[in-house]
């Protein structure tokens, strides 16, 4: 006799036993803390953070362990966990102009104020696997470190940390030549995409957001395509920017506002196409891009897109789909596009079971006579068998 | 921070999160989403959707509906497929019995609120009773139509003749409608609505229902909701009129010859039987034919 | 002359109604030469109102225009239907789609453009009816078919795709898409566009039957002066986005008064 199985809470508790034992692997050897992650894999702990939308540096390292360095199931807690946090403040708008800059590059001055700074990069690193980082627990400076230190006394850049005044930003440069048009607060509230559905076409704050919690891979495809003629909008990175920028909010009881803390960001400011309006100067147009830490690609993919979704606005013939507002912002997240995608793994048996029943329907109708159906049974164009099946999603597409 | 600490002191102090997982706020904003659905049967309503503890996909949706409704004295059920006992009713019955530590249960009987993925329960549903469907894709128009600022303007302006059309192409190709399941449905005479994936078998259970229907799409940061008592209607054509699925042996097990039945492969020379997808209503059909005075 | 020639006659010659549709003031311009400069227009009902031209003189804006598919710059479209008369561009979005679903035909020159490829030649008429409310299967199949002969398509091909249509033969369907709801104004940009002469003949020989019998107010825009000369009531001659010259076929086509209606005329008979 068939007995339906049964004991799914026995074999979810498995699951869980099995993968808990997986994530810590063998036993002989001393578990990975979460200091660690957060000081030693911090690009990692950047990305999780800009993606899973909360600036923890601890909060992401240990996504990053329980998810056994899976960064899209590391972003999905983060995120997960953000949903149970109240909104205490909306912090003010940041300036970026007074970033303590870490790191700053421009591609379209050979020098400007401020100077080029490489800060850290992997830019220009000859792509090595360096096995000395194979001998552990020694203090001494890894062969890479040692190469880079000999062939690295670039003339042009400084790396060494900035100790100037904050300076000016590439378009603020541009702006006073009129060589670009300045950004203008549209003084709405800015939308929340993390508290209100995104709704299209949207706002330019509600696309950035998206954007910037978008998954960097996939916004790095579309942002690549843009480059390849899907799109082309002739960008060069005017400005890229890293460090740490003070966060500030005002306080109701205050009424002015007070430093309550710094975030590292990268930024990104691209020159894009110049346009010619008839009731302005010819100037270029311009995307931007933000993230958290170092986490420049996120930045330029940001900046790129940005810039391909203003195609409308620039009456551009809107062909490619990283030009298609609602084709990016509606896939850009990878924790819906993940969770969406894995839940093909969910039981699917009733649908199913109605796919095959209409199937076998099918089956005896084409044994039967061809008559009952009050269709002409003929097909004298020679068409292909209307028998065909295909799946019903598809046929529905007209 | 007055406003944290109030949050603070409304967590539940062993498991470290508000009663339902969501904050108040979040709850209440769901709850306004709801009336606003209940008030106009079959639209699509947007709400802030959250990220949840599980996958989208996976039933978010569903699972923030019955985070905003449950109270104290709710006792809970979850189905999947039907059936209590799937790996992911399992897992959002034990989400709920530790964040809100209300009853549940596996009778549709006694639950007063009954989330589902894919069925509604054969047991006719009673007043009072609320059943939250889990929804992946709520737009009926999406596959005619991939862009929601058009499928917007379609249901404003009740344009629903391209769906028409698709069915009438079905009868052409097929004889029949050739959907078996997410079969549309016009609401109240108004909106087009997608039931979510229930079989077209459970659509009749859907018009003219004594309990409160809600359907939460998670993903898409949508939600609608069927009163009670409303017209329902499956899309079809005079000549052609909506039909259901038919068995043509009754449950292996409690003998039902009403109920939507799975096919279980019993080897692998292609045998098969026939159960009820409704874990509980087998069993209790089993059971009332065990007692002695029926017997 | 050039000031008086593009307003056209406000009272129709054949009856004293008011026009089924009017222009005032109507323009739209992209560029410099892109688009129509203010004209007023209007058409009676069973009237076949041509508007010919070069390309690039602005006639298929004005078509889009008048049809409420390109909201104009300047001026306004109505529409008179039962007693009243509907501002296109004034009125819901709601109220215009209905109206253009129920009461106004649209002819693409590709046809494609107006059919749905991959829906049945009986879907693609039966549409228009689903749209209004028909349930009934059988029903809508009878109406596919009557008007599949009307257009001379076999009746047999009415399970097939247009996508394994002749040019002619999916300019037909196109047709017949757009008349069985019976509308009031049929909008034709270049019906026999793309077409061989021996298919365009038939075609046009088809609408101006259609045209009589369902005593249809057609708005026409070609290049083809002999179209022009062998459907429609009367012609507007645009150049460059400007109205040059406007009256009664015969009378503007026999006794060309604009230079430019005398060089089109004469390249005509020289062919």
């Amino acid at each position: 006799m068939y007995v339906a199985v049964k004991g799914g809470e026995q074999a979810i508790q498995a699951a869980h036993q099995q993968q808990a034992q997986r994530r810590r692997g063998d036993l002989n050897i001393a578990e990975l803390s979460v200091t660690q992650i957060q000081g030693q894999l911090s690009l990692g702990v950047e990305r999780v953070m800009t993606e899973g939308g909360i600036y923890d540096q601890e909060l992401a390292a240990l996504a990053i362990k329980q998810a056994c360095g899976d960064q899209v199931e590391a972003i999905f807690l983060l995120r997960a966990y953000r949903t149970t946090l109240p909104m205490l403040f909306t912090c003010a708008p940041l300036n970026t102009q007074k970033m303590r800059v870490q790191r700053r590059i421009s591609a379209i001055y050979k020098d400007l104020p401020g100077g080029q700074q490489l800060g850290p990069t992997f830019d220009y690193s000859h792509r090595l696997l360096d096995f000395s980082l194979l001998a552990e627990g020694l203090g001494k400076p890894t062969a890479t470190q040692e190469a880079d230190a000999s062939t690295g006394s670039n003339t042009e850049a400084n790396t060494e940390p900035s100790l100037q005044q904050p300076f000016s930003r590439v378009f603020n440069m541009l702006e006073q030549q009129q060589l670009a048009k300045p950004e203008v607060d549209c003084a709405a509230e800015p939308a929340d995409i993390s508290r209100d559905a995104i709704h299209f076409p949207c706002s330019r704050a509600a696309r950035m957001q998206q954007l910037s919690r978008g998954d960097e891979g996939f916004l790095l495809a579309l942002a690549y395509s843009t480059q390849r003629g899907y799109g082309r909008n002739h960008p060069f990175a005017g400005e890229i920017r890293c460090g740490e920028v003070a966060l500030e909010i005002c306080p109701e009881e205050l009424g002015f506002n007070i430093e309550i803390g710094s975030v590292l960001l990268s930024e990104c400011e691209m020159v894009n196409g110049f346009v010619q309006p008839k009731e302005a100067p010819a100037h270029f147009t311009r995307g931007y891009g933000l993230a958290f830490g170092f986490s420049e690609r996120k930045a330029m993919a940001v900046a790129l897109l940005d810039r391909a979704l203003q195609a409308q606005q620039y009456d551009e013939a809107i062909t490619s789909p990283a030009q298609d507002e609602e084709f990016v912002l509606a896939h850009a997240d990878n924790v819906a596009a993940a969770g969406f995608v894995s839940h093909l793994k969910l039981p699917h048996y009733v649908d199913f079971q109605s796919e095959l029943e209409l199937l076998r329907k099918m089956h005896q109708s084409q044994h039967a006579p061809c008559a009952n159906t009050g269709y002409p049974s003929g097909n004298p164009s020679g068409q292909p068998s209307k028998q065909t099946v295909t799946k019903e999603t598809d046929n529905a597409k007209v | 921070m007055q406003r944290f600490n109030q949050h603070l002191a409304t967590l539940d102090a062993d498991l470290g999160y508000n009663f339902g997982y969501l904050d108040e706020q979040t709850k209440r904003m769901i709850r306004r989403a709801i009336l606003k659905g209940i008030a106009i049967p079959g639209y699509q309503v947007p709400f802030g959707g959250r990220e949840m503890p599980m996958p989208y996909g996976w039933g978010t949706g569903g699972v923030m509906l019955s985070a905003a409704v449950l109270g104290r004295d709710d006792v809970f059920k979850v189905i999947d497929q039907g059936a209590d006992d799937t790996t992911n009713a399992v897992s959002i019955r034990q989400f709920f019995a530790k964040v809100c530590q209300i009853d549940t249960t596996t009778s549709t009987d006694a639950a007063s609120v009954i989330q589902t993925r894919h069925r509604i329960p054969e047991q006719a549903l009673k007043h009072g009773q609320i059943l939250i469907y889990q929804v992946p894709i709520p737009e009926p128009l999406r596959f005619i139509e991939p862009r929601e600022t058009e499928t917007q303007k379609m249901h404003a302006l009740a344009e629903y003749g391209p769906m028409q059309v698709k069915l009438y192409e079905d009868i052409v190709k097929y004889g029949y409608i050739a959907t078996s399941y997410a079969y549309p449905v016009m609401v109240n005479q108004r909106y087009l609505m997608d039931p979510s994936p229930i079989p077209k078998f459970d659509n009749p259970k859907l018009n003219q229902s004594p309990a409160l229907m809600l359907f939460g799409a998670g993903r898409e940061k949508r939600i609608y909701c069927i009163p009670p008592y409303t017209e329902v209607a499956s899309l079809d054509f005079a000549d052609h009129p909506f039909a259901v699925q038919q068995w043509s042996e009754p449950c292996s097990l409690c003998h039902s010859t009403t109920s939507f039945l799975d096919e279980v492969l019993i080897d692998d020379q292609g045998q098969r039987m026939f159960v009820c997808s409704d874990t509980d209503y087998c069993q209790q059909q089993q059971a009332s034919k065990q007692e002695p005075c029926h017997g | 002359m050039d000031n008086l020639a593009y307003v056209l006659p406000q009272t129709n010659p054949l009856a004293s109604e008011l026009p089924l549709l009017q222009a005032e003031q109507l323009s739209q311009w992209f560029a410099p030469g892109k688009g129509f400069a203010p004209l007023d227009l209007s058409l009676y009902r069973g009237e076949v109102l041509a508007i010919v031209g070069e390309s690039g003189s602005g006639k298929t804006t004005l078509l889009k225009a008048l049809s409420g598919r390109l909201t104009p710059q300047q001026g306004q479209v109505l529409y008179r239907h039962g007693e009243q008369a509907a501002n296109l561009y004034q009125i819901s979005e709601a109220q215009r789609r209905n109206i253009m679903r129920q009461d106004f035909g649209i002819v693409h020159q590709h046809p494609m453009d107006g059919l749905r490829p991959r829906i049945s030649a009986g879907g693609n008429i039966g549409e228009r009816l689903m749209e209004v409310g028909w349930r009934h299967y059988g029903d809508i199949r009878a109406q596919a078919k009557s008007w599949l002969s009307a257009v001379e398509i076999d009746i047999d091909r009415i399970d097939d795709l247009p996508i394994t249509f002749s040019g002619g033969m999916a300019q037909r369907l196109q047709i017949a898409r757009n008349l069985v709801t019976h509308p009031k104004v049929v909008f034709m940009d270049e019906p026999t566009g793309g077409l061989d002469v021996s298919v365009q003949a038939r075609l046009l020989d088809l609408i101006r039957k259609l045209v009589s019998e369902l005593q249809l107010a057609v708005v026409i825009v070609t290049h083809d002066l002999a179209v022009a000369r062998l459907l429609a009531h009367r012609i507007m001659v645009m150049k460059q986005g400007e109205v040059v010259e406007a009256g009664l076929t015969d009378r503007v086509l026999d006794d060309p008064q604009h230079p430019y209606t005398q060089l089109l005329v004469s390249s005509v008979l020289q062919q």
